[in-house]
């Protein structure tokens, strides 16, 4: 079994209950993994414990980077590399570059942004897809917890997703 | 869930009182400045104040020589002039924040928006200056269209004076004192009357409760907003830019429109904030400002994308007729200050300031960001109305922070006189139970 990852799933049925359950579980000192959920549960963050996104702090560096290569790009080509005069403007007519400028810095800080999620959440092409349970996308809710990250022991996290009011406790393992 | 009712203390009345009188002593003072010892005193005078004021006065000579020279027909320029260009300032900008009120709502009510309910008060109350607006803007409009509107001048459009404007003539049919005074009252008529049948429904939502008055409500707000989509933009060429009648701009409708709507934006954040303050309306929390805040950003960039659009499209064409409007503003000694600084306190000081999440959230930033757009776009108007009324005889003075306060207490006094008439919590809103858990 070296090698394997190895999950406890509680089951639930109710988000009111998971909510409570999220909290109860993490007061008795179990780590959670994940918890899945067919639709979005207001406040689970919160329980949770997750802190706020960083992803915006990632759409502003890869924003900076669009504007940096646009107004480099066209401020190289215009007013130095070949420098012409269209329209009666001078060889650095700003106010044209602001709208390429603006275009570039969506456009990468969009494409850095979708990427950073990717890669944060492991969604690349040859990754392995774990399905927890399939009802996660249909009418129950799941607390997953690594065992292995957790130094409690297995009969401990059952014990307290059980008291948590889960309505069953699965053992679930990936390769 | 009681009836929570602003109470418009003799305190704030005071106040409003105070700044009221300072406006007109400073408005006074600034007249006697402008007339005291020729314009080299009141040059000096002005720049103890606002260093802004530097150089108008200065090219106000050669101004008046070139003009003179060139024979133009506009009189020759007289404090008066600056006067009622200031008034015309004070009753665009105050007009807006006043219909802005009943935008807002109206906006609210067609999008079923829930996060609302709470401050839809306060642009109800604002609304309520729209009679106030209409008269002064009337009563202004008759006593000084010559001195504003180059276009009401007899000779223009008459083939055989010396005087003669073929391309004022050619407008003739829509600048005319008939037609135009005609849109001015039916506009200000149909937007006051839509607004108390919108606001006799909200109050009777109040003690109704049900949604029959929210549904005629939605009906009500659609069209203003259909009537408001073309009013405001011909509101705009009838106000701003037939000052300059030689120029036109496609997108100038919306360039007034966006800076009436971000001026109001800022404006019920504001009151929202200051209410809060007092410990009224407790149904808004940091959620509800945080899509107030969100609302002044967003409408900030979109005035700065309007304001880019028809500067860009006039840069690129370089057609001579349209460029000085720019060329009037841009290479003005005077002008190109405010030109700058109306950019940077529109655009970069929101921008930056309200980027982040919690800056949007916490009442602290936005008290300070939405004054400074208030005042912004109050410069936004100045800078649209001055260099056509005044061309290089502008300046920023006494009279021009006096008249800015005469109008801003006025406005306060009865917005917060027409807040304290109603409750300022729609119980009965549909809607509001939804707007008590609006969490993002």
């Amino acid at each position: 079994m070296s090698g394997n990852k190895n999950f406890v799933l509680g089951v639930y049925d109710d988000e009111d209950l998971l909510l409570k359950a999220i909290k109860d579980v993490r007061e008795s000192g179990v780590k959670i993994y994940e918890v899945f959920s067919p639709f979005p549960v207001h406040g689970i963050d919160d329980v949770l414990g997750y802190k706020r996104s960083r992803l915006s702090i990632a759409a502003f560096l890869f924003g900076l980077l669009g504007t940096t290569l646009a107004l480099t790009m066209q401020i190289g080509m215009m007013t130095f590399d070949w420098p012409m005069i269209i329209g009666g403007k001078d060889f650095f007519p700003f106010p044209t570059f602001i709208p390429v400028t603006f275009e570039l810095t969506v456009l990468l800080g969009a494409f850095g942004m979708c990427g950073t999620f990717f890669v944060v959440s492991n969604l690349k092409p040859w990754a392995k897809p774990r399905i927890f349970d399939e009802r996660i996308t249909d009418d129950k809710h799941i607390i997953a917890v690594d065992i292995d990250k957790n130094s409690m022991s297995e009969e401990e996290i059952k014990k307290s997703l059980s008291a948590a009011g889960a309505q069953e406790v699965n053992n679930k393992s990936f390769e | 869930m009681s009836d929570e009712k602003y109470i418009f203390s003799a305190g704030a009345k005071k106040n409003i009182f105070i700044v009221l009188a300072v406006g007109i002593v400073l408005a006074v003072l600034g007249v006697i400045m402008i007339n005291s010892g020729g314009h080299h005193d009141a040059h000096g005078a002005e720049h103890a104040v606002e260093a802004a004021a530097a150089h108008g006065e200065h090219a106000a000579h050669g101004a008046e020589h070139t003009a003179e020279a060139a024979g133009e027909h506009h009189a020759a320029y007289h404090w008066t002039h600056r006067l009622k260009a200031n008034l015309w300032i004070n009753n665009l900008f105050f007009t807006g924040l006043a219909i802005i009120g009943v935008f807002f709502i109206c906006i609210q009510y067609v999008a079923q928006a829930g996060w609302s309910v709470g401050v839809k008060r306060i642009p109800m109350a604002m609304a309520s200056f729209l009679p106030i607006a209409a008269v002064l803007m009337i009563v202004v409009w008759l006593f000084s269209n010559h001195e504003i509107f180059h276009w009401t001048h007899a000779g223009l459009m008459d083939p055989d004076s010396p005087e003669f404007d073929p391309i004022i003539k050619g407008k003739e049919g829509y600048l005319n004192f008939g037609f135009y005074m005609g849109r001015m009252v039916a506009f200000f008529a149909i937007w006051y009357l839509l607004f108390i049948q919108i606001r006799k429904n909200m109050l009777a939502e109040d003690l109704e409760g049900g949604t029959n008055r929210w549904k005629k409500l939605v009906g009500l707000s659609a069209a203003f907003i259909v009537f408001f989509g073309y009013s405001s933009s011909i509101a705009a060429w009838d106000w701003v830019m037939s000052i300059d009648p030689h120029w036109f701009s496609t997108m100038f409708g919306w360039y007034v429109f966006a800076s009436w709507w971000v001026t109001g934006l800022a404006f019920i954040t504001f009151v929202a904030i200051q209410l809060k303050d007092k410990g009224y309306l407790s149904v808004v929390n940091s959620n509800h400002l945080h899509d107030l805040g969100k609302f002044v950003w967003g409408f900030s960039i979109f005035w700065t994308y309007i304001w880019f659009s028809q500067f860009l499209l006039i840069y690129y064409a370089n057609i001579p007729e349209e460029t000085i409007y720019f060329v009037e503003r841009l290479k003005s000694d005077y002008y190109s200050k405010i030109f700058f600084i109306n950019l940077i306190i529109n655009f970069v000081l929101p921008f930056l300031l309200l980027m982040t999440r919690d800056s949007k959230r916490h009442a602290r930033i936005l008290k300070v960001v939405t004054p400074i757009v208030i005042f912004g776009h109050w410069l936004d108007f100045y800078l649209m109305v001055t260099p056509g009324v005044l061309k290089e005889n502008g300046g920023f003075g006494f009279l021009e922070i006096g008249l800015m306060l005469v109008y801003g207490a006025t406005f306060v006094y009865v917005m917060l006189h027409s807040l304290a008439k109603h409750p300022l919590v729609a119980k009965n809103h549909p809607m509001y139970n939804e707007a008590l858990h609006h969490h993002i």
